[in-house]
């Protein structure tokens, strides 16, 4: 039996990112309406700018906790008595901060839309913060610090981000804080972050799904167009401190059969004129399963499950890193081929074939990325968020397709800094240290976890 | 919510389930294999996974590696995975590459054998064995998924071993172990395809008869070991486990109904009500109340043979000990066990599950794997439709019912982590 031949593609048929209606009313709070006829729901997120980039200095987690405790009630209903309206509607209410805005939303049956959204406007406007609440979230902020000391995975990001930002950037702690500085963190607090922050005209309400965009648009105006503007403050900057010259950083844990490995720098912010080709760039180097560092580290060499690299994108800068767990006695072994891959891409252009398979992916895959309400409503959330241009979905696959290799060579060269690389592994240091020195990269730093979670000491 | 669905058998026995979906030009591609780690060898635990690995290192005209290459160029999204009794394989394309996706797909059903080599079989193997490092050996309760079953099914029992397998099992797998398993479960009358979203059905069909209809139905398949256990465990089994973990946590289990009887939506939305979200009860008395918990969900294995399991995983605050944690949670499902549920609860966890359900079908490829799954195990895919109604059914009579013959202290489970350093100390 011969078998049939490759087939080639079809005709492609065309993808429209959905339309949507943007307005801003008087108090400064912006509305966004994108109907999306198809399955019956809907989802209602609120963003506000006020992300961990917003905290002060010294109260790192302070927009965390503040998000967090909007869902533990308003003045009118207890936090059990909140989270039993939302889930009787069918929604779980979701409330959290990032780096550049905290989000709280659901997701419902659109029959639902109206009481929602009553619901969530209570939120934004009237929530409680409660003491007892309030110390209940910081507490379980510190468990959850206390946990990542045992996950070898969080803790390499945790210890990474440290590393790359440097102390007194607002990226060298984590988005949500970390042990002193949640400690400190009190009530009084965050009812003033809350007034600080949530104004409207730091709040974008965004609605996508099966809905009708005017009735639903009015329906939010008439909650939200009487709110107090307030009065508004502009944003603090993050610091600039980052790391200057190449360093080693090992991470002590006991025993551990893996290194978690990271690689990498801090790096220009989100708005960069170069974004979509650092795009491109990022998906040879370690973006997509078939790339560069993927391919090398597991497919030839099997030191690892995975191995990718990435940009997190932020408003005032990024954290580029290559990320990976390795068998212990290959460690360094795979740290020479994360670097040789570095030097690489920035030493001669990526061949057509790899080019390609990029710019493909990325073009092809972009109606796949939002199929689902939710995932709608994040992107139209990133887009406000970070300022993008309104044609930025329009464009987005012209701009990747136009990407040359001379772009993705030059903002490899750009971008990428190898002087400035901070290279950690976490994992048994009588394992790795050895050959880690004799590679001579640079200082090496060892880091004794200073909460060691078994009595095991290594002798 | 009605969606389409149709379906196909061919000649060699491979069904085929189409539900067409034309909003956006994307086209998912899944294939189930009904076979998992419950038909492996005693000696050979975790084969079907580094099984499902080599359907990635090529075919007859597919070079290793190629079918991620070939599917990304498409503008695809892909991957496959492994449990108990099934094992998939998925495709997410623009609608236009349709052809290419069902064309790899069959490539490597009829002609995997061709392209293996022992090189590869070695890669995998070393891939696989990262893969248990990194999911199991060095991750903080890590072991619960094979500590788990391996509490709650006798040795032996099909779901009882590691699916991830062991070091040595993984070891010890050959060539001829590849050749002899792909000759045994992979074949069209061992599985399902389905394709959902902007495609056509005959044009679907046509192209599925020229490239998976020419594949030979092959032999019969050996039986799985019997699955048929009691439907209680009879017991409160307890295995305590110190482990590199900073705070205690609870994987409390039940025996429960299987999926696709009439019990398990009632079982689920059981499972709802103590730990879906922070209305759950659970979470307002574990969490919120006694504040000795941080986290506490509940969910099910989805088994469709011999018994599912219902499980709660109960993470404890700082300070609060294993005993205590476990005593907390056993209360509250004692609490249920004996007073059973109020239509309220009912109302608020079907509420929850109907959302899930329908957000789940928005992607095209959940709704495809939704369809897969009905068909393999229940024979019928299109009970997908009748999902909505059979939790909007579920009444508090029945929860409580099911409670009281379930949750109770004769079928319970216990894996309960303890922070090693505590163990020592106590010891």
């Amino acid at each position: 039996m011969t078998a049939p031949s490759r087939p080639a593609p079809g005709k492609p048929r065309t993808y429209a990112f959905p339309d949507s209606d943007r307005r801003t009313l008087a108090n400064g709070l912006t509305i966004i309406t994108a109907p999306l006829p198809r399955l019956p729901a809907v989802t209602v997120l609120a963003i506000a700018d006020a992300g961990a980039e917003t905290d002060p200095a010294g109260r790192a987690g302070l927009a965390a906790i503040t998000a967090r405790a909007l869902a533990e009630g308003t003045r009118h209903r207890s936090g059990d008595a909140l989270a039993d309206a939302f889930e009787r509607l069918g929604g779980e209410l979701e409330t959290d901060a990032g780096w550049t805005r905290a989000e709280c939303g659901t997701t419902v049956l659109s029959a639902r839309l109206e009481p929602t959204l009553r619901l969530l406007t209570e939120v934004l406007r009237e929530p409680a913060f409660a003491e007892g609440d309030v110390t209940r979230l910081r507490e379980e902020r510190l468990a959850e610090l206390l946990q990542i000391e045992a996950e070898p995975r969080e803790l390499a990001d945790d210890q990474f981000a440290r590393i790359a930002f440097g102390q007194g950037n607002r990226y060298a702690e984590p988005v949500a804080g970390s042990t002193p500085t949640v400690s400190a963190l009190t009530t009084a607090d965050v009812a003033a972050h809350f007034e600080r922050r949530y104004l409207p005209r730091n709040i974008t309400l965004i609605m996508a799904g099966d809905i009708d965009g005017a009735t639903t648009a009015g329906l939010a105006e008439s909650m939200c167009g009487l709110w107090d503007p307030g009065s508004y403050v502009p944003l603090p900057g993050v610091g600039d401190a980052a790391r200057a010259t190449r360093a080693v950083h090992i991470v002590h844990r006991a025993d551990a059969p893996q290194t978690e490995i990271r690689v990498g720098h801090s790096s220009v912010p989100r708005n960069d004129p170069d974004f979509h080709a650092i795009t491109v760039m990022n998906a040879i180097l370690g973006g997509l399963f078939n790339s560069r560092i993927n391919l090398n580290l597991r497919e030839r060499h099997a030191f690892t499950y995975g191995a990718f690299s990435s940009f997190d994108w932020r408003r005032q800068g990024s954290l580029f890193e290559v990320s990976t767990a390795v068998r212990s006695d290959v460690t360094a072994a795979a740290l020479t081929e994360i670097l040789g891959e570095i030097d690489r891409i920035i030493e001669a252009e990526v061949s057509d074939s790899e080019l390609s398979l990029a710019r493909d992916y990325l073009t092809g895959v972009f109606p796949i990325r939002f199929e689902t309400t939710a995932a709608i409503a994040s992107a139209i959330a990133i887009q406000e968020s970070f300022g993008l241009d309104p044609a930025y979905y329009d464009e987005y696959r012209e701009r990747i397709a136009a990407v040359s290799a001379a772009d993705v060579r030059r903002v490899a060269e750009r971008i990428l800094d190898p002087s400035r690389l901070q290279i950690l592994a976490v994992g048994d240091p009588e394992m790795i240290r050895g050959p880690i020195n004799a590679l001579d990269l640079g200082d090496v730093h060892e880091i004794v976890g200073k909460e060691q979670p078994t009595s095991t000491v290594a002798g | 919510m009605r969606l389409p669905i149709v379906t196909h058998r061919l000649a060699n026995g491979l069904r085929v389930v189409i539900s067409e979906d034309h909003t956006a030009p994307i086209a998912a591609v899944n294939l189930w294999y009904h076979v998992g780690s419950a038909n492996e060898r005693l000696d050979r635990t975790g084969f079907a996974h580094l099984f499902e690995h080599m359907l990635f290192q090529g075919s007859e005209h597919v070079d290793a590696n190629e079918h991620f290459e070939a599917v990304q160029r498409a503008g695809g999204t892909l991957n496959g995975s492994t449990w108990l009794e099934r094992t998939n394989y998925y495709e997410t394309v623009p609608s236009n590459q349709l052809a290419l996706a069902l064309w790899l797909e069959a490539d490597r059903m009829g002609r995997l054998l061709p392209a293996l080599t022992q090189q590869k079989l070695d890669t995998q193997r070393d891939v696989v064995k990262n893969e248990r490092r990194w999911s199991v050996d060095n991750q903080p309760y890590g072991t619960w998924w094979e500590k788990l079953p391996a509490l709650c099914f006798p040795p032996e029992h099909p779901f009882h071993h590691s699916l991830i397998g062991s070091m040595d099992d993984l070891t010890a797998a050959t060539l001829e172990d590849v050749a002899e398993f792909f000759a045994t479960y992979y074949s069209p009358d061992n599985a399902v395809l389905t394709v959902v979203g902007d495609v056509n059905e005959a044009e679907t069909m046509a192209l599925v008869e020229e490239y998976f209809g020419g594949f030979p139905a092959r032999r019969a398949r050996p039986p799985l070991r019997d699955t048929v256990v009691p439907e209680v465990f009879g017991e409160w089994r307890r295995d305590l486990v110190p482990d590199d973990v900073v705070v205690p946590r609870l994987f409390l289990a039940f025996r429960s109904p299987v999926f696709g009887s009439p019990r398990y939506h009632v079982a689920s939305i059981c499972g709802a009500i103590l730990g879906t979200g922070k209305g759950s009860r659970l979470y307002r008395k574990l969490v919120r109340d006694q504040q000795v918990a941080t986290a506490a969900t509940a969910y099910t294995f989805d088994l469709s043979k011999g018994s599912d399991l219902l499980i709660l995983d109960v993470t404890a605050r700082p300070g609060v000990s294993a005993q205590r944690l476990e005593a907390a949670v056993a209360q509250e499902v004692d609490v249920l066990q004996r007073g059973g549920v109020s239509e309220a609860e009912v109302e608020r966890a079907v509420a929850l599950v109907t959302t899930e359900f329908v957000v789940s079908m928005q992607s095209a490829q959940s709704r495809a794997d939704k369809l897969s799954q009905y068909a393999t195990y229940l024979g019928s895919p299109e009970i997908l439709n009748e999902q909505v109604e059979r939790f909007a059914a579920v009444t508090a009579a029945q929860v409580t019912e099911f409670a009281a013959k379930y949750l109770g202290p004769d079928n319970r489970a216990s894996l309960l982590y303890v922070p090693r350093q505590v163990e020592v100390k106590a010891a």
